[in-house]
């Protein structure tokens, strides 16, 4: 080694710094509040933060060692007795290696297990392909009984968790690695399951993103007001139930949705908005950003969000070419409410 | 605790739960009815002498819990659920139909007393390490019964469950395999072997308990010595023939799943009622 450079730190010392501590902290005091909470993880306490409640309530945290499918299958049984299980473990995991399991298990019997999924889309980034959850939306929001939120930082998380209370039945989030940086400042606002947030108003265009493409969306449509291009930016934190009341004025009133994404293109946020879209029968310019159907490649997360631009720049660049595109002009669309 | 029912009372029970087999099968069209008339002794003993639960007040907590691993033979569960009066008898005849509640497989959300919906294989003692755990926590004596078939100790996710089961030292688990030797495509020792059941079980630290499971008095004896366990999680491995009860069916890998005409139908029956 020819230099001595960088930092020391461990996994351990990461999870001081990240959302994910705030889900585990957020946990660990509604578990104060609530004796029915429990919480199961798959060898995964630390990496994803529900250890934070295991530390303050050991008897309540069941950790099941490598075992998906079985984390939960036990999530299920635990709820079958009257409790309210949060389940954790990387996205990934939760959507393919268990999936079959929340499938049959959880959703079906329409269990209110909370599934807490961490390291989501590209966060993981250098971890690799394997590691990478691009699918998981897709494969959640088609299990009938589920809801599905992606916040956009720790705070949303936090929020998020606490709104999961008064949810009856079962409960998919994904969070980052946690190295995000926060969207909002602090956590005086207004956050609803299935109301999206408008981020900054706009009329020439409205991105609609969720998780942590939403924050560089709101940075791309402050960097296109200096050229005078209005961009509206829409949080669409819960997918589903999706907002169709936010999308549909967002089509009336600019014509040009662009959604992004930390997620394959199919399946997940902009087929969802898409479907919204095709079946109210307004016709307008639409343009998805995502992972373009291609296992993402290794690298740092920034370093991945540039390539399927999913920064600030790219999405800004997506913007502009989509003000380009042709659309037919509709006269009866002035007498919208 | 488990009921005074005589092995003579219990033996009945059984016979009486194969005749309803074979005609929800009718009903039905066709059936599970192998594997469902191989547990036929099992179920009734379970249901009949030793759970703790009402069919008036079927989601008590502290009731014991029931989970069919196995499954497909909502065939043997279901009508048990009727004998035992958690649903009604008649309502056996809308079996496999349009909206029934009851199909091949059976669904917790519709079916009275059913603790949990099963028929993808190998997610029964997940579940029932979940209610274990749940159970423990929240101060409820009651036992987690897990009945299995053998092939489905194929499926990896019963060893993640029974690993679990014994690190959580969960003596209150009772899993059931019923040994009938066939899976779907023949015997599981040709498809996939599963033997030495007992010393894989035994190495995941459950007390492992071998009994005749078409015999009701071992049945009883085995599921005895299971309810008192403080220790470990209990295996049984019931040795059963699959079809048990009906000649035709008995031991033959092909009646896994099949129809009866209504010749067959009266010869099956004509071959219980003299069991």
């Amino acid at each position: 080694m020819a230099d001595n450079i960088g930092t020391t730190w461990t996994t351990y010392d990461a999870n001081k710094m990240t959302s994910r501590e705030i889900y585990g902290r957020v946990l660990a005091e509604l578990g104060e509040k609530n004796d029915k909470i429990v919480g199961v993880t798959a060898d995964l306490a630390n990496s994803t933060n529900i250890g934070l409640f295991g530390d303050k309530f050991p008897e309540r945290l069941f950790n099941v060692g490598i075992a998906e499918q079985n984390l939960f299958g036990v999530a299920a049984g635990l709820a079958k007795t009257g409790l309210i299980p949060f389940a954790s473990t990387f996205a990934i995991f939760a959507a393919l290696r268990g999936g079959e399991f929340v499938r049959t298990d959880i959703t079906y019997q329409n269990l209110p297990v909370r599934i807490i999924a961490t390291h989501s889309g590209l966060s993981f980034g250098t971890a690799g392909t394997t590691h990478h959850a691009t699918e998981d939306i897709a494969v959640m929001r088609s299990m009938a009984n589920m809801t599905v939120v992606v916040p956009a930082d720790g705070w949303e998380t936090g929020k998020a968790v606490r709104a999961t209370i008064d949810i009856p039945g079962p409960f998919y989030m994904r969070v980052g690695r946690g190295f995000e940086p926060p969207l909002h400042e602090n956590d005086d606002f207004e956050f609803e399951i299935g109301k999206a947030m408008t981020v900054k108003d706009g009329s020439d265009l409205t991105i609609i993103a969720c998780g942590t493409p939403v924050l560089q969306a709101r940075e791309a449509a402050r960097e296109l007001e200096y050229d005078g291009i209005s961009v509206r930016v829409i949080n669409m934190h819960t997918i589903k139930p999706i907002d169709k009341e936010a999308i549909m004025k967002a089509v009336v009133e600019t014509r040009r949705i662009l959604t992004v994404e930390e997620h394959n293109i199919y399946g997940g946020l902009g087929e969802a908005v898409g479907a919204v879209i095709a079946e109210s029968g307004k016709g307008c310019a639409f343009t998805r950003l995502g992972i373009p159907d291609e296992y993402s490649v290794i690298g740092y997360p920034e370093d991945l969000y540039a390539r399927y631009k999913l920064d600030a720049t790219g999405i800004a660049e997506t913007v502009r070419e989509l003000l380009g595109k042709e659309i037919e002009a509709d006269e009866d669309w002035s007498d919208e409410d | 605790m488990p009921k005074n029912v005589s092995v003579e009372e219990l033996k009945a029970k059984a016979k009486e739960l194969r005749l309803k087999i074979i005609e929800t099968a009718k009903y039905a069209g066709s059936g599970h009815v192998g594997g469902s008339l191989s547990c036929a002794d099992i179920l009734a003993a379970l249901y009949f002498k030793y759970l703790n639960v009402d069919p008036e007040n079927p989601d008590m907590p502290e009731r014991d819990k029931f989970i069919l691993s196995k499954g497909h033979v909502a065939l043997a569960y279901v009508p048990c659920l009727a004998l035992r009066g958690f649903v009604p008898m008649k309502s056996l005849e809308t079996f496999n139909y349009y909206e029934s509640a009851y199909g091949m497989h059976p669904d917790s959300n519709k079916i009275r007393g059913c603790d949990a919906s099963t028929g993808s294989l190998g997610h029964g003692l997940s579940m029932g390490v979940g209610m274990a755990l749940g159970h423990r926590y929240q101060n409820i004596d009651a036992k987690v019964v897990v009945l299995m078939g053998d092939g489905e100790q194929n499926e990896g996710s019963i060893w993640e469950a029974a690993m679990a089961s014994s690190h959580f030292k969960l003596h209150n688990v009772i899993a059931i395999v019923d040994r009938n030797k066939f899976c779907i495509d023949g015997c599981t020792e040709d498809i996939m072997a599963i033997e030495p059941l007992d010393k894989k079980y035994e190495a995941f630290g459950f007390k492992v308990i071998k009994c005749n499971g078409n015999d009701m008095a071992e049945v009883v004896k085995a599921l005895d010595e299971a309810w008192v366990e403080k220790e470990k999680p209990v295996c049984i491995i019931a040795e059963t023939e699959k079809g048990f009860g009906v000649k035709k069916f008995q031991g033959d890998v092909k009646w896994h799943y099949g129809a009866m005409d209504m010749d067959l139908f009266l010869e099956a029956k004509a071959d219980i009622e003299a069991m």
